[in-house]
């Protein structure tokens, strides 16, 4: 399935990490987190509400499963771990440009929008404090926009909006794992790139699906397959296949 | 001491214009009672601070708020909070959209008595290119680097539900998380506490993990009016979890032509013992799966 390939590539994302919070929004970033810290045992993670635990906690009804809680991590504690910037998240926003700032907020004109999605949330202390991926179920040009998303809930790399007294390399947007590829902010003056094309995608299509010009080396790799120990790892931490869905 | 009174004489000293802060997060222990009672009052033009969910969407559909302060309104299960998207995507409300985390810096600098707590978070960011009334400031220490001053975010009256309370206001949140609530009565100048169970002080001396489930001194509660189940359609984990059904009915609401009108007639305008009734009765609640995230 195209979505195990996903949470494998995805899982990526933490490959290099340290002793740091994994946090993976929503059901392929969570399972990629999951996957991440079976393979990185120094990577932590939560149970999705209030406490960090020594092993993933399987997504969906618990069948008796109990997590292993091992320290208390309610919401306001969370900040304080955001801000030490021990952590990194992998997040699925709505927009996202060229400079990797990333919406969530709302579509349209902002005293009036068009559509009005969840809010910031905590983008933009995440994007300025610690590392961050993007997972983008459905690569299109209504993703990836021209110009700047409407609303830049996150900070990228813009040198408009660098904050007086900051650099560039303050900035720590790591991966973009699509349906179509995976891309990162490798290109010249943090340009993204084209790092590597799932099974029979072609380096037009992500072209043609994204509304900005992207870096594309002489040597794009090909998306690995999953192993069939990952394939093991994320049957066991998804046994309901709620990662089905994603399969558009 | 007694500080217990009914819900409506507690809404009955909330004044017009107010800034109102409501605790829990998303569908998780909101003041589900309390925001009932404000929708049956005469109550307009409030500026509302909450970590979002139905209780921000209903007092945008009764037409009650005249300024949100949010990082995010949502249902969790179900992302985009229905009557939020309307009020905004009608242009209704005025906002002040920040981060999660400088909602948290707000509460604290209003509870410290500071005008201002910086931090780097929003730089960048349409939170302070769009909010004029968030300024960026240079450290007296250190010349350079601009900071975010998030600006204190000062309530008159906070709202919050707890599992239990005593008639002093001491309170216990027994769930797995209190969020910010300790920040939000700490922020305001009174604060109003629901709670699904009032009880005996001698409660909190059974052993030492009752008293270290309270999060804030009693002096700290202004009000403590005892309403059973006052949390749903919310969850109250330990005591019971989030009714999706109804907030899903709720949700399906918003896509009807009068939608509101019929979810206030059928649900609020009756007061709360036939709200109880309309819901499912004690049984059902009690029933409710605690969530699993």
């Amino acid at each position: 399935m195209l979505v195990d390939l996903l949470i494998t590539a995805c899982a990526g994302a933490w490959e290099n990490d340290g002793e740091v919070l994994a946090s993976g929004i929503g059901v392929v970033p969570r399972l990629a987190a999951s996957l991440a810290m079976h393979k990185n045992p120094d990577l932590m993670m939560t149970d999705s509400e209030a406490y960090m635990v020594s092993e993933p906690v399987p997504i969906g009804p618990r069948n008796g499963y109990e997590p292993k809680r091992e320290t208390w991590m309610g919401f306001s504690r969370i900040f304080d771990n955001v801000w030490s910037g021990k952590r990194h998240a992998l997040v699925g926003p709505t927009q996202i440009d060229r400079f990797g700032q990333a919406n969530i907020s709302a579509i349209g004109d902002y005293d009036q929008p068009k559509i009005q999605m969840l809010g910031v949330r905590g983008f933009p202390g995440n994007s300025i404090s610690h590392a961050n991926s993007f997972f983008v179920p459905n690569h299109s040009t209504r993703v990836f926009v021209d110009g700047e998303v409407d609303m830049v809930a996150s900070i990228g790399y813009n040198p408009q909006r660098l904050p007086k007294g900051h650099s560039l390399d303050d900035i720590d947007i790591r991966l973009i794992v699509t349906n179509l590829c995976v891309m990162d902010f490798g290109g010249p003056d943090h340009q993204i790139r084209l790092v590597s094309l799932h099974p029979d995608v072609t380096n037009e299509q992500v072209i043609e699906n994204t509304g900005f010009e992207i870096f594309v080396p002489d040597d794009v790799k090909k998306t690995a397959v999953p192993t069939d120990e990952e394939l093991a790892m994320i049957e066991r931490f998804d046994p309901n296949m709620l990662r089905a869905p994603a399969e558009r | 001491m007694d500080k217990t009174t009914t819900a409506s004489d507690a809404v009955a000293t909330l004044g017009d214009g107010m800034t109102i802060g409501i605790g829990g997060w998303g569908p998780r222990r909101k003041p589900m009672a309390l925001i009932r009672e404000i929708l049956r009052s005469e109550l307009r033009d409030l500026t509302v601070v909450s970590y979002g969910g139905a209780d921000v969407g209903m007092l945008c559909a009764s037409g009650k708020v005249r300024k949100l302060v949010f990082a995010f309104v949502s249902l969790d299960f179900i992302p985009l909070e229905p009557y939020f998207r309307k009020a905004r995507q009608g242009g209704e409300i005025d906002i002040l959209e920040i981060d999660e985390g400088m909602m948290l810096l707000g509460l604290r600098a209003a509870a410290m008595g500071s005008p201002f707590i910086p931090t780097e978070v929003g730089l960048g960011t349409d939170v302070v290119a769009c909010n004029e009334s968030i300024k960026l400031i240079e450290s007296p220490y250190d010349e350079g680097k601009e900071w975010v001053a998030m600006p204190a975010l000062k309530l008159d009256v906070a709202l919050v539900h707890v599992d239990r309370a005593d008639r002093r206001g001491v309170c216990q949140i027994k769930g797995p998380d209190h969020y910010m609530d300790d920040l939000f009565v700490r922020a305001a100048g009174r604060t109003i506490v629901s709670c699904d169970e009032l009880v005996e002080t001698d409660y909190f001396h059974e052993n030492p993990e009752e008293s270290r489930c309270v999060f804030w001194e009693r002096s700290a509660t202004s009000s403590v009016v005892h309403i059973p189940f006052g949390a749903h359609p919310s969850s109250c984990n330990p005591l019971y979890g989030i009714d999706v059904g109804h907030f899903k009915a709720y949700a399906a609401s918003a896509k009807e032509e009068g939608g509101w009108q019929e979810y206030i007639d059928e649900f609020v305008s009756g007061g709360e013992a036939r709200y109880l009734d309309k819901v499912g009765g004690e049984s059902h609640i009690k029933s409710l799966p605690l969530p699993v995230y």
